[in-house]
């Protein structure tokens, strides 16, 4: 056995202690409002005093950056992007939610809760979902107060649409790019402060660690990416606003550089990450084309309203859709599922295209894809019709596979979008490291096992407009009157020292391959073993094959140019070490979740319809792992949960 | 386009190499060889795995979402700041655009407000500058009032968004040959400037912004070429109402401040 085996465990993981949430007594509907109450606050004078870092800039960072400043925090933010409007945030498409009750067909607050704890598969934590509900509100009113350039209907206010299988329209859009007003607002908000003085912001800035001294987060190491220059940077609290992991798998929906060093790192000095194998495909994507595929696109979900899915009915069939006569077309969404046909929720529609894939019924020149047809629509609506509601994506779809799909069917096939595991975090987004905090994507979140469309905006916002800058003074008053660490403290400049040698380490390597070499070969093996649907077989596979090739990289990769200048490949080399750690937790914490649920589906665990089974008796709670250094396996930890405001029920599609 | 049909095409590029802000740059040339299929940058990854594979550093370019949208990519293909196609940034360009042959001459957006970091990357942060000095309605968290309190109508609204869409890549300031950076501020002066809720700042914002423009950018001589490389095709019109409300907001600004 090598010595990367050495932290495959060889004993069933330690089961450590349980947990505490720290969610505040009484009644759902109060707890925020007492909570508020409750907690211990700076005053004005006073929030000068404190110093805050930030790390991220995306929808989470900026609105909590902005609002820290606003309260007279001194903030300092960072960003590995050139311009906090970069942040991957700007990518997303379809709508943020808020219980407005604006259409007044029947939402409100208790609506979005339940929904959003329901979508989740009960894995969330209710205080937390329902904190996110009563807020949503008021982040429509502050993006809008902002100018951000809602939907309007003609009599001039906003309009909703619903989204995601919602039975209620409670979701605000601007056109096809919600997530890029979103986030230029937050943006604008964030430079009125830069501006003002009250926030120091770093571009072109990445942080590599997390500094902790007598057990609480004094500080980040940040290398300049123009430079090489490594700097440290102290403070009173730290914040992670550092986005999601889905990059893990190489290919995925979102932007290049989104990695999760900064999660990992803080994980690494003892910050607990939970859930990890909660991952999110989305149904309908451009399926990949070549090897050289960098990325993955997004169609948006609602085609699958008018568009058809199938593929052939026979196995290894060479025919263009045109030759394929109806009779030997499989229509399989609406064979197994006669009630909700082509609308089956994400996970249900993704598994069956991996299914019939896998069976050799893919379409495509690489047999990669199903088809998803709109002839019928079109001969139905007409093209015009078809065009006014999918024009844009229909172009969009044109411009990257040189096909037409008002001619032939579009394929499409499954990708991961979206990451629901993360930094866990207590009802205050606290870590379980004091002074750390996990905002946006890259906390375990409200999402559970499963997000529903249109809300990771909406929490990314909450918790930097509306709880972050409430629940962060309850911690900074106990420090009132102490300075933060210096930066000549060891504890700074043994932290630059470690990233500078790691920076030396990468570029004596001199192997073979590119980091990108790895980074796709790693991607290959999360995506096959703990993607769309994972078992004891597959997972226990990855966890040989990841250690592996893990060493291989270690010790083969060829990373050229010197520390000291702007160098991509350096830049990458780190995050994707990160990843290969990642991805084993990922792939033990799938293994021992022995269920399915949301987007965890154990091949093991379906109903007699291939539904996702979960076994609430045995998995109602939250898994989150404790670092316990190289080559040793993490502690496996619990947050129970309990369900007291939704009753907990199985879902059926039939 | 053929549908559905990949073919191969070589194409020699002509790339743009330059070690640091303060270095002398040049011309490299390589030969590649690439699927029609594969989007612009992708036959950029591939020499990049190419050059690191003989022991070259790889060619410095940036990009991120690669759909359109972040404004990070951006590169002059062939003398056009995005390239051939209109209304289609940099990572959005696929090499079915080109031909079996084609010389493809690749360089960072020049502009005296954006020097060279490294090869193809350039530093575009004075557009931040820009926003900073006003780009923005002042409301602090949680002193806004019910969404639907005022209503927009809707082609206000909808004119907001168009200037709204504007991605920050640079291109126009790229393309425009005085290097000026008018329809980037004028998008979003226009944006903010078009609705209620920015009109309070409305005159502070617009003296603020185009002063500080002007500090890192030329003037404008009205060539248009901005409009035309812009991916998301912002309208020169917003120039043109930047202009009356700059002329205006000299008077305004004087008058709010008592000074008739
Ligand atoms: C294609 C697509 C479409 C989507 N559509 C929707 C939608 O319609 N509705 C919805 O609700 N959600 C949608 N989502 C999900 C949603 O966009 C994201 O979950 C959300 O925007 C994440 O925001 P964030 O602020 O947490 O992180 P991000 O926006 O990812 O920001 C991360 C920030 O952290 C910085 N950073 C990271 N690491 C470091 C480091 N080590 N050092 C310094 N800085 C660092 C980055 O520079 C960046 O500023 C979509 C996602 C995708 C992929
Ligand atoms: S106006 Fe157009 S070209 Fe200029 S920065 Fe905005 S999107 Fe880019
Ligand atoms: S990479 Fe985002 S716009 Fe091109």
């Amino acid at each position: 056995m090598n010595e990367m085996n050495a932290s495959m465990p060889e004993t069933p993981t330690t089961a450590g202690p349980t947990l505490d949430g720290r969610v505040p007594d009484g009644d759902i509907a109060t707890k925020w409002e007492n909570h508020k109450f409750s907690m211990k606050l700076v005053n004005p004078n006073n929030k000068r005093k404190f110093e805050v870092i930030v790390v991220g800039t995306g929808l989470a960072g900026a609105s909590a950056a902005a609002s820290l400043g606003e309260l007279g925090y001194r903030v300092k933010a960072f960003t590995y992007h050139d311009s906090p409007r970069r942040a991957h945030s700007i990518a997303a498409q379809g709508g943020i939610n808020g219980a407005k009750n604006y259409t007044n067909d029947g939402d409100s607050v208790h609506r979005l809760f339940y929904d959003t704890v329901k979508g989740g598969d009960y894995r969330s934590r209710e205080a937390n979902v329902h904190r996110l509900a009563e807020v949503s509100v008021n982040i429509i009113d502050q993006a809008t107060a902002q100018g951000v350039p809602f939907a309007r209907d003609y009599g001039g206010l906003l309009d909703n649409r619903s989204f995601g299988g919602a039975q209620v329209s409670r979701t605000f859009y601007a056109r096809g790019q919600t997530g890029q007003q979103l986030l230029v607002g937050a943006y604008s908000a964030l430079m009125r402060q830069v501006g003002a003085g009250s926030v120091e912001l770093h571009t072109r800035s990445e942080m590599l660690k997390v500094v902790v001294k007598d057990g609480r987060a004094c500080g980040i190491i940040v290398r300049d990416l123009l430079s090489g220059e490594v700097t440290s940077h102290s403070a009173h609290a730290v914040v992670l606003a550092t986005g999601g992991y889905g990059n893990v798998y190489f290919l995925s929906t979102n932007a290049m550089m989104c990695n999760v060093t900064a999660a990992w790192r803080a994980h690494r000095e003892g910050a607990f990450f939970a859930n990890p194998c909660f991952t999110q495909i989305h149904p309908t994507c451009i399926p990949v084309s070549d090897d050289f595929q960098s990325k993955l696109t997004l169609m948006s979900e609602s085609l699958r309203n008018d568009g058809r899915i199938w593929v052939p009915e026979g196995f290894d069939d060479n025919r263009s859709a045109a030759e394929i006569p109806e009779a030997e077309r499989d229509y399989y969404l609406e064979r197994k599922y006669p009630a909700f046909g082509n609308l089956v929720p994400r996970d249900v529609a993704s598994r069956n295209a991996k299914t019939v894939c896998d069976e050799s019924r893919g379409v495509g020149p690489l047999k990669n894809g199903v088809y998803l047809d709109f002839a019928a629509a079109i001969a139905r609506d007409g093209a015009e019709a078809i065009s006014a509601k999918y024009g844009n994506l229909f172009d969009m779809y044109q411009r990257i596979t040189g096909e037409n799909p008002y001619e032939q069917p579009m394929r499409i096939y499954p990708a991961i979008h979206y990451t629901m595991g993360g930094l866990w975090v207590d009802y205050n987004l606290m870590t379980t490291i004091p002074s750390l905090y996990a905002i946006g994507e890259a906390n375990f979140s409200d999402h559970g096992a499963n997000r529903l469309g249109a809300s990771a905006l909406m929490q990314g916002l909450a918790d930097g407009y509306f709880v972050l800058p409430y629940t962060i003074g309850d911690n900074l008053a106990d420090m009132l009157g102490q300075q933060a660490v210096p930066t000549d403290d060891p504890v700074f400049t043994n932290a630059v020292a470690d990233v500078q040698n790691e920076q030396q380490r990468w570029l004596s390597i001199n192997g073979t391959h590119s980091v990108d070499y790895y980074h796709r070969e790693l991607g290959r093996i999360v995506w096959d073993y703990i993607g769309m649907a994972r078992s004891k077989v597959g997972l226990e596979k990855a966890l040989s094959e990841i250690p592996t090739l893990r060493e291989e990289f270690q010790t083969n990769v060829r990373v050229l140019g010197s520390a000291k200048t702007l160098n991509q490949s350096l830049e990458k080399a780190g995050r994707v070490a990160d990843f290969f750690e990642l991805a084993e937790l990922m792939a033990r914490d799938a293994l021992e979740r022995e269920e399915s649920a949301g987007g965890h589906f154990r091949e093991e665990h379906q109903t007699d319809d291939g539904e996702a089974q979960r076994d609430d008796e045995n998995f109602s709670h939250v898994a989150a792992w404790e670092w316990n250094g190289v080559g040793t396996a993490q502690t496996r930890h619990r947050e129970e949960l309990t369900f007291e405001n939704v009753a907990l029920s199985q879902r059926s599609y039939k | 386009m053929s549908s559905g049909h990949s073919e191969t095409i070589n194409v020699t590029l002509k790339v743009w190499r330059q070690e640091g802000p303060n270095e002398n740059g040049g011309f490299e040339v390589h030969q590649q060889t690439i699927s029609t299929d594969a989007s612009f940058l992708e036959m950029l990854d591939q020499l990049n795995e190419q050059l690191n594979e003989v022991g070259t550093e790889p060619l410095a370019f940036e990009s991120d979402c690669r759909e359109g949208i972040c404004g990070t990519c951006g590169v002059m293909i062939n003398g056009r700041a995005h390239g051939p196609q209109t209304a289609t940034a940099t990572c959005q360009l696929h090499m079915r655009e080109f031909h079996d042959g084609d010389e493809i001459v690749v360089e960072p957006f020049r502009a005296a407000g954006f020097p060279v970091i490294r090869d193809l990357a350039v530093d575009r942060s004075p557009l931040d500058r820009i926003i900073e000095s006003g780009g923005y309605i002042s409301v602090n968290t949680g002193a806004a009032s019910d969404a639907n309190l005022t209503p927009v109508p809707k082609a206000a609204a909808d004119m907001a968004f168009d200037a709204a869409a504007c991605i920050g890549c640079g291109a126009c300031v790229a393309a425009c040959p005085n290097s000026a950076a008018q329809l980037f501020t004028s998008a979003k002066i226009g944006h903010l400037g078009l609705l209620p809720q920015g009109q309070a700042e409305r005159w502070s914002r617009t003296e603020n912004m185009v002063e500080t423009m002007e500090e890192f950018f030329g003037s404008c001589t009205n060539h248009g070429e901005c409009s035309a490389a812009c991916p998301k095709e912002i309208s020169l019109d917003f120039i043109a109402f930047m202009n009356r409300d700059y002329v205006k907001a000299k008077i305004k600004n004087r008058a709010l401040a008592g000074q008739h």
